[in-house]
């Protein structure tokens, strides 16, 4: 399928799915880059601050296919809506920890580590299956994405498996960061109210595919590492994909667009 | 040296002859090869106080890295303040190789940065609180990075000189993301151009501070000299400053912005600028922790080594399986 040979209803279900995966970049890639210069060591302010940079860059490459799809300016569409109209998941917006990243922040390395892994396993997987996704532009982003997003699934599984089988405080600080994003995970495997439509339209693989791939790696990693599988991921705040939010996106929203909704109408 | 004689069995001053007779013949000092003591300190001195500062200066940028103002140059700044955390490494990885012999380690640079002990550049303890200042940062102070990186491009220390091409390559291009946010700005609305306007008031002294003052006489300091001898550099602190006039005051002039010196001049005659100098004992003051962003910017760092302390007693651990 072009742009060109999309139904209407296929249409609106392929730019929901598309927010979905540009916001879950987007708001992800945000989160990372407030980490900058308080990563653990310098050679992973060097890793982590190129793999936020890869990530901003794929939100880029989703927003400019919806930009193709008539949803105005790629910049309108990132700097410009509502809270309610984000369509990433929750887990991903939630602040790397208490402090902003300008001020006393005290943020907590294994809930990135925790979550980055989680996330870099479902995109993979999602990635897979959009590499045949009906809408060519879509595989071909999806291909180009995918080079990059081995490297970012290499750099958490190596992170995750060394901390969760290391020092006694290390694993327990992991097992709780595991057990918190659980509790919200489900909000990253769904593919909310426009489900049917997207998988009709076969744009991507069916959810209920893609989970029990997620859901079957993770009983394995978490068996390696020898912790317990904590059962199905839930959706404990609400669906992000329904335009349900926290406090959280809002205030990252509202640094992301500082500059720009000064003055949308000027160059920068 | 005479071919079949130990280097081990010349006397100290013998291998400081032959040490000389190297770099004045344009040889490249190796980690590993015999250099005085007093070299190796001052190449710890330049090299740690060059690195940190590269990892210190991406603290001021790293506000705007969410707040620049379309994904373009949100995308643009992220790669760059990953480059100078990139330098920063680098450069500690060959003051570390020159401080193993000592004894010390990275542990030793970060407690001294904290302590206060470790310095770093002057621009990196002012504020910047528009994005003007971002591009003023990228344009200005990456532009006369530039211009003092570039004479030790020949440093007699080899491992150094090979950084060093590689950070001026990647220089180059920050120098011209910020050249790009600063035309778009020049070119924008009034409210731009006085966001630019100020932001340039704001660093036109640190600026001039960036190069260090004008002789010994000013700070009672002469590493400058010291590093000339040994080929470290080149150039006095002055030159390097009147080479970043003749390259910048007519660029900013070009776009319309006034520099905060009204003397500020070319003098034929001389063929030097002439302007306002820095308040010297104001940059002593900033240097040694008291600019107005110093103890913030430093409590980033001390806070996120204590909150990783487990992640590196965790990394330092045996593995479990």
């Amino acid at each position: 399928m072009t742009q060109e040979t999309l139904k209407p209803q296929e249409k609106a279900a392929l730019i929901e799915l598309l927010y979905q995966m540009g916001d879950d970049d987007f708001i992800l890639s945000f989160r990372g880059s407030e980490w900058l210069g308080l990563a653990p060591h310098i050679e992973e302010d060097v890793a982590f601050s190129s793999i936020s940079q890869d990530m901003m860059g794929h939100a880029n490459l989703y927003y400019r296919l919806l930009e193709d799809l008539g949803e105005g300016e790629a910049d309108r569409i990132a700097h410009l809506r509502t809270p309610d109209q984000f369509r990433n998941a929750i887990i991903l917006e939630e602040v790397n920890g208490p402090g902003t990243y300008l001020k006393e922040p005290e943020y907590d390395w294994a809930f990135a580590v925790v979550r980055n892994y989680f996330y870099a396993v479902h995109k993979q997987i999602r990635l897979d299956s959009l590499r045949h996704s009906s809408y060519e532009p879509l595989a071909e982003a999806a291909r180009k994405i995918m080079t990059e997003q081995y490297y970012h699934l290499m750099h958490w599984e190596v992170w995750f498996k060394q901390l969760m089988t290391s020092t006694d405080e290390a694993i327990g600080r992991m097992n709780a960061a595991v057990e918190k994003v659980w509790r919200d995970f489900g909000g990253v495997l769904t593919l909310g109210p426009s489900y049917a439509d997207i998988v009709k339209a076969n744009f991507i693989d069916d959810e209920a595919v893609m989970k029990k791939r997620w859901t079957n790696k993770f009983e394995a990693v978490l068996k390696e590492v020898g912790a317990a599988y904590p059962g199905e991921p839930r959706m404990e705040r609400g669906n992000g994909r329904n335009g349900v939010h926290t406090d959280d996106l809002k205030q990252a929203l509202s640094t992301l667009s500082e500059v720009y909704a000064t003055n949308p109408a000027t160059g920068w | 040296m005479t071919v079949g004689v130990s280097f081990n069995q010349l006397s100290e001053e013998e291998k400081m002859q032959h040490f000389l007779d190297r770099i004045n013949a344009g040889e490249k000092i190796e980690p590993d090869d015999w250099m005085p003591e007093d070299y190796r300190l001052q190449l710890i001195r330049l090299i740690s106080m060059h690195g940190i500062s590269e990892i210190m200066g991406a603290l001021p940028e790293k506000e705007w890295v969410p707040k620049a103002p379309s994904l373009h140059r949100k995308l643009a700044i992220m790669a760059k303040v990953q480059d100078e955390m990139g330098h920063g490494q680098l450069l500690l990885r060959v003051a570390e190789d020159l401080m193993a012999p000592l004894g010390k380690t990275r542990h030793d640079i970060m407690e001294d940065l904290f302590s206060g002990k470790l310095k770093f550049h002057n621009v990196f303890h002012m504020d910047a609180p528009t994005w003007g200042d971002a591009g003023i940062i990228a344009w200005l102070v990456d532009g006369a990075a530039i211009i003092s990186q570039s004479m030790m491009l020949d440093s007699s220390y080899g491992p150094y000189a090979r950084a060093l091409k590689r950070i001026c390559a990647e220089e180059v291009f920050h120098a011209q993301h910020g050249e790009s946010i600063i035309l778009a700005m020049a070119e924008g609305s009034p409210e731009q151009r006085q966001m630019l306007q100020d932001a340039l008031n704001r660093w036109w002294e640190s600026l001039i501070m960036f190069f260090g003052p004008k002789s010994a006489k000013e700070t009672g300091n002469s590493n400058a000299d010291k590093n000339i001898m040994y080929k470290i550099r080149t150039k006095t602190n002055e030159d390097l400053r009147q080479e970043f006039f003749t390259k910048y005051i007519p660029r900013i002039w070009s776009l319309g912005l006034t520099i905060p010196d009204d003397t500020i001049r070319f003098d034929e005659e001389t063929q030097m600028w002439i302007y306002k100098d820095a308040d010297w004992s104001k940059f002593k003051q900033i240097v040694s922790g008291n600019g107005p962003q110093s103890q913030n910017r430093l409590d980033l760092r001390r806070r996120s080594y204590k909150n990783n302390e487990w992640v590196r007693e965790a990394l330092a651990a045996k593995k479990a399986i």
